[in-house]
C-alpha cells in the first residue's frame, strides 16, 4: 500500500505492462539445448559401448560365469576352462601395490607442498614438473619400469613380476594422486586453520585434526579415481612384461609367492590378447567382451566404495 | 598516568587529562581505586611497529599500549592496518609468508617476536575471535574441547566437561546449547556461532581476546549479546577489538586507537598510520588531531 502512495496510477500501470510482458528468451534456450545436447551424445555413446559389449559377453557370462572368472588363458576358445582368473588376481594386486605405494606418498607429498614448502622457485619447478608428469604418456612409463624394476631392480621384484608392474604403475599414477589431493587440500577454508592456530594448536595438530579431516572426501575421491585409471592401463604392463600366452602358474588370491614370480597376468592385457587371437580363433571375441565386462565393473566397484567413503567422511565433517 | 605519556606523546596527554578526570567509574581497576592504569597494568607495549607484506608497508611506526582488564578498540578506514595490527598481538602474520614484522610488541614485558618464543604458546595464551564465525565442523561438544585437548590442559574427561560448560556458560551460549552438544556446531546460527567461537578461546584460559570484527557479520540484536558479553568478561580478560562500527567502539571500549590510510608520497602506497591513541570519551569528544575528528564525526571515512 505503501508503494501505491509513492508511485502514481500511470507509473504503476507501466510497471505491471512490463512485468507482465514476458519474453521467451530464445538464445537462452538454445543454449540450454545444446548443452543439453552434448550431454546427451556422451551418454549414447556410452551407452551403446556398453550395450555392444554386454550383448558380445552375453553368452559367456550367462553361460558359465563361476567358469569364467575362475578358469585360466587357454589356446582355443571353446576350451571350457577359459577364463581371467590369472588376471583378476594380477590386477587385483597390482591395485593393492598403487594403493600401498601411491596414496602415502601422493598425500604425504601434497601436504608437503602446500602446508610446509616455501613459496620459491624450487617449490614452483617441483609443481609444475609434477604437473608435466601426469600429462606423460604412460608408455612411457612402461619404459622406465622395463629399465628400472624388471632389469635393474630385478633380484628384488622377480623381473616381469606383479611387483615390477604394481610399482610402475604407482609412480604412473603418483603425480595424479599428488595433484588432487593438493586441491583437496587447498579447498580447507582458511578459518578453520586460523582457528586452530588460535586456540594454540601447533602446525601438525592444526594439519591432523582439520585440514585433513576437511580434505579427506577429496583425497579419496582423487586417489581412488586415479587407481580405477591405473588398472586398466595396458601399454606400461604390457612393457613390464605381462605374459600374453599359457601361464604355468595359476595362484591364488593370496598366493603372496606369486607377488614378484617370473609371470603374471592382468585385466587390460588379457583383453589385448584375446581381440588380437580373435582373429585366427572368432570365439575369443566373445571372451574379450566378457572380459571387459568384468574389468568394468571391477572398477565401477572400486568407484562405489569410493563414493561410499566420501559420503562417510563428509558426514563427519558436517 | 606515565604509562599513557610514553606511548601517546606529552602533547596529546596534556589534552586528554582534564578530560579523563570527570569521567570516572566507567574505568575502576580491580582494586576499585584509581581509574587510570599504572605501568605494571600494561598487557601489550607495542614500540615502533612496522608490518610489511613484501614491499608494501601496511603499518608505519605504531607505539601504544593496552592496559589489563580494559577494552582497547582499533577503528579507522578500511585499509588502515587496524587488523594487521591485531595480527601482530598473537603472531597470526606468521601464517602470511610475506609479512614480516619490525619494531617490537611486548606482552606483559617478553618481546614476542623474540627467537626464542614460541608461537604455539603465544597464541594459547592471547585468544583470538575472527570476523566471520568460524567454527570447525565437529560437534559443539568438540569444538570447544578442541583447545583444551590439543594444548594437554584437561586430563580426565570429568575435567574436559567441566571446561566445555564452564566456557559455553562464559559465553552466555549453555543454556541454548547444552541439550546438543553432540549437534553440529555448523547447525547453529551465526550469532551462536560467534559465541561458540569466544567460547573456544576462552577455553583455553587466556590472558588476551583480540577481536577482529566479532559483530560485521551479525545482526543487531547478536550484536547487542556479543557486546554484553564483552562488558562481562572483561574483568578476567584483557580485549583488543578491531571495528568499523564507531558508536560500537563508543559503546564498548576503554581506550581507542584511531587509524589512517595516508599516502606515501615517495612510494605512492596506501600506509596504516596510528594517528592517535586516549581513552574513548577524549576520542570520541575531545579529539587532539583534526584527521580523528573528522572521522568520528562523519566527515571522512
Amino acid at each position: 500500500m505503501a508503494v501505491g502512495r509513492l508511485v502514481g496510477p500511470r507509473t504503476s500501470k507501466l510497471m505491471v505492462q512490463a512485468m507482465e510482458r514476458r519474453a521467451w528468451d530464445i538464445r537462452g534456450r538454445v543454449f540450454q539445448a545444446t548443452l543439453l545436447l552434448t550431454l546427451a551424445i556422451s551418454l549414447f555413446i556410452l551407452g551403446v559401448l556398453i550395450v555392444d559389449v554386454v550383448v558380445d559377453a552375453w553368452g559367456v557370462l550367462t553361460g558359465r560365469p563361476g567358469g569364467f572368472l575362475n578358469g585360466t588363458m587357454r589356446s582355443v576358445s571353446h576350451d571350457h576352462k577359459l577364463g581371467v582368473h590369472q588376471a583378476l588376481v594380477g590386477t587385483f594386486w597390482i591395485a593393492v601395490f598403487v594403493a600401498v605405494l601411491a596414496f602415502p606418498f601422493g598425500i604425504g607429498a601434497a601436504i608437503w607442498l602446500e602446508e610446509y614448502a616455501p613459496n620459491n622457485r624450487f617449490t614452483r619447478f617441483i609443481e609444475l614438473n609434477i604437473r608435466n608428469l601426469a600429462g606423460v604418456p604412460s608408455v612411457v612409463y612402461g619404459l622406465l619400469g622395463l629399465f628400472y624394476f624388471v632389469n635393474t631392480l630385478g633380484n628384488l621384484t622377480g623381473g616381469k613380476s606383479i611387483a615390477s608392474a604394481g610399482i610402475t604403475l604407482a609412480i604412473l599414477v603418483l603425480p595424479i594422486v599428488i595433484i588432487t589431493a593438493q586441491e583437496a587440500i587447498r579447498a580447507v577454508p582458511q578459518g578453520l586453520k586460523e582457528g586452530a592456530y588460535g586456540v594454540g594448536a601447533t602446525k601438525w595438530t592444526m594439519i591432523r585434526s582439520q585440514v585433513l579431516p576437511y580434505a579427506a572426501p577429496g583425497i579419496l575421491t582423487g586417489t581412488l579415481l586415479s587407481m580405477s585409471r591405473g588398472i586398466g592401463e595396458a601399454a606400461p604392463i604390457l612393457l613390464v612384461g605381462a605374459v600374453t600366452g599359457r601361464l604355468g602358474t595359476d595362484p591364488a588370491f593370496l598366493d603372496f609367492s606369486a607377488i614378484n614370480a617370473e609371470a603374471f597376468m592382468a585385466m587390460p592385457v588379457i583383453i589385448v590378447e584375446w581381440v588380437q587371437n580373435s582373429g585366427r580363433d572368432p570365439g575369443f571375441a566373445e571372451a574379450a567382451a566378457a572380459a571387459i565386462v568384468v574389468l568394468l565393473v571391477f572398477v565401477i566397484l572400486m568407484n562405489a566404495a569410493a563414493i561410499f567413503l566420501r559420503n562417510h567422511f563428509e558426514k563427519k565433517r558436517g | 598516568m606515565e604509562a599513557v605519556t610514553e606511548t601517546i606523546g606529552t602533547d596529546q596527554m596534556e589534552q586528554a587529562e582534564p578530560q579523563a578526570a570527570p569521567r570516572l567509574n566507567l574505568d575502576l581497576d580491580r582494586t576499585g581505586q584509581a581509574n587510570e592504569p599504572d605501568a605494571a597494568d600494561a598487557v601489550f607495549e607495542v614500540k615502533d611497529l612496522n608490518v610489511y607484506y613484501g614491499d608494501f608497508r601496511a603499518v608505519q611506526d605504531a607505539s601504544f599500549t593496552v592496559y589489563e582488564h580494559e577494552i582497547t578498540a582499533m577503528i579507522g578506514p578500511s585499509g588502515c592496518g587496524k587488523t594487521t595490527v591485531l595480527r601482530c598481538f598473537n603472531r597470526m602474520n606468521d601464517l602470511i609468508p610475506i609479512a614480516r614484522v619490525e619494531g617490537r610488541v611486548d606482552f606483559r614485558n617478553v618481546s614476542i617476536y623474540d627467537p626464542r618464543v614460541d608461537p604455539v604458546e603465544v597464541r594459547r595464551r592471547i585468544g583470538m575471535v575472527f570476523q566471520k564465525p568460524n567454527p570447525f565442523p565437529k560437534s559443539i561438544y568438540d569444538n570447544i574441547a578442541f583447545g583444551p585437548r590439543v594444548t594437554g590442559m584437561a586430563k580426565k574427561k570429568g575435567d574436559l566437561d567441566e571446561i566445555v560448560e564452564r566456557s559455553l556458560g562464559r559465553a552466555a551460549l549453555w543454556d541454548e546449547v547444552k541439550d546438543r552438544l553432540k549437534d553440529s556446531a555448523l547447525g547453529l546460527s551465526g550469532g551462536q556461532q560467534q559465541r561458540l567461537c569466544i567460547a573456544r578461546a576462552i577455553a583455553v584460559d587466556p590472558d588476551v581476546l583480540l577481536m577482529d570484527e566479532p559483530c560485521s557479520a551479525l545482526d543487531p540484536i547478536a550484536t547487542t549479546r556479543i557486546e554484553d558479553l564483552m562488558q562481562e568478561i572483561k574483568d578476567d580478560y584483557t580485549i583488543v577489538i578491531v571495528t568499523h562500527n564507531m558508536q560500537q567502539a563508543a559503546r564498548i571500549s576503554n581506550r581507542t586507537a584511531f587509524f589512517t590510510a595516508q599516502l606515501d608520497s615517495t612510494s605512492d602506497q596506501r600506509c596504516g598510520l596510528l594517528v592517535e591513541y586516549d581513552r574513548t570519551e577524549t576520542i570520541f569528544s575531545n579529539p587532539s588531531d583534526e584527521r580523528t575528528e573528522n572521522y568520528v564525526t562523519g566527515r571522512f571515512g
